[in-house]
């Protein structure tokens, strides 16, 4: 699929970041002239694929997080969160629904989420190496456009 | 992101305003927990009218206000719950676990 325009953005892994990292995902996809739904639906999966990176990736240490951001042809946005942290041994176990190894304010619903709100999604991870999280979502083109 | 309480007999209700995310949810619960203990309520509202955003930290925060209400021989409700906020709690089939309505705190 044909990338027609593209962002990429690096942010340390503080959590202050995820705000503005659903922000700018947000601005980012205005030009496909989504709904509100589908605006908030990507400012959720973006969220929950950053915080992800910001609490497990790193939990130690404070490490760098990169969101692409791409529009691909046929009106197809894609984020890609990718971090070089401690990765997934099992991703599949990962994303389980209400499986976590975080602290009491994660629920373990994070992956469920992103594969509710985005139309795919694509987990790639190894120990030692770092996790990369791809989700794509068409936004329809509405009449009158 | 703002955390506010009132008092009314044993009912307590607590207004989230803002944005919740994994930033803001340990503060939420910390706050929730200490507003349970010294007011030790019957009923906890949670008013989610003012909320502009949340992702999988407000379930997190619901379930955890929802333990330690049943663990004090309360009850949750939350009210207002704007839109996006509803369809997280959806995903998570929350509405099975937790009661909310559609309107105000004094709905």
């Amino acid at each position: 699929m044909k990338v027609e325009n593209q962002v990429t953005l690096e942010f340390p892994s503080r959590s202050a970041n995820e705000g503005f990292a659903r922000a700018a995902a947000a601005c980012f996809a205005a030009q496909l002239d989504p709904t509100l739904e589908e605006i908030n639906d990507i400012k959720t999966a973006v969220s929950e694929a950053v915080t992800n990176a910001i609490v497990h990736a790193y939990p130690d240490t404070l490490g760098s997080v990169t969101m692409k951001l791409r529009v691909r042809e046929d009106h197809v946005l894609e984020i890609v969160v990718k971090d070089r942290g401690v990765g997934i041994a099992d991703v599949e176990q990962a994303r389980t629904p209400l499986f976590t190894t975080g602290g009491e304010e994660r629920s373990g619903m994070g992956f469920t989420i992103m594969e509710s709100f985005m139309d795919t999604l694509k987990v790639r991870s190894a120990p030692g190496k770092g996790t990369t999280v791809t989700m794509r979502r068409k936004i329809a083109r509405r009449a009158g456009r | 992101m703002s955390l506010t309480c009132r008092e009314q007999g044993r009912a307590l209700t607590a207004r989230v305003s803002g944005e919740l995310d994994h930033h803001r949810a340990r503060e939420v619960m910390e706050e929730l927990d200490r507003r349970i203990d010294e007011s030790r309520p019957r009923e906890l509202t949670l008013d989610l009218s003012g909320l502009t955003f949340t992702d999988s930290s407000g379930i997190a925060v619901l379930l955890r206000a929802q333990r330690r209400m049943v663990q004090a021989g309360g009850s949750l409700r939350v009210a207002g719950a704007p839109p996006q906020a509803r369809k997280v709690f959806q995903a998570a089939g929350l509405e099975r676990l937790i009661r909310f309505e559609p309107g105000g705190p004094d709905t």
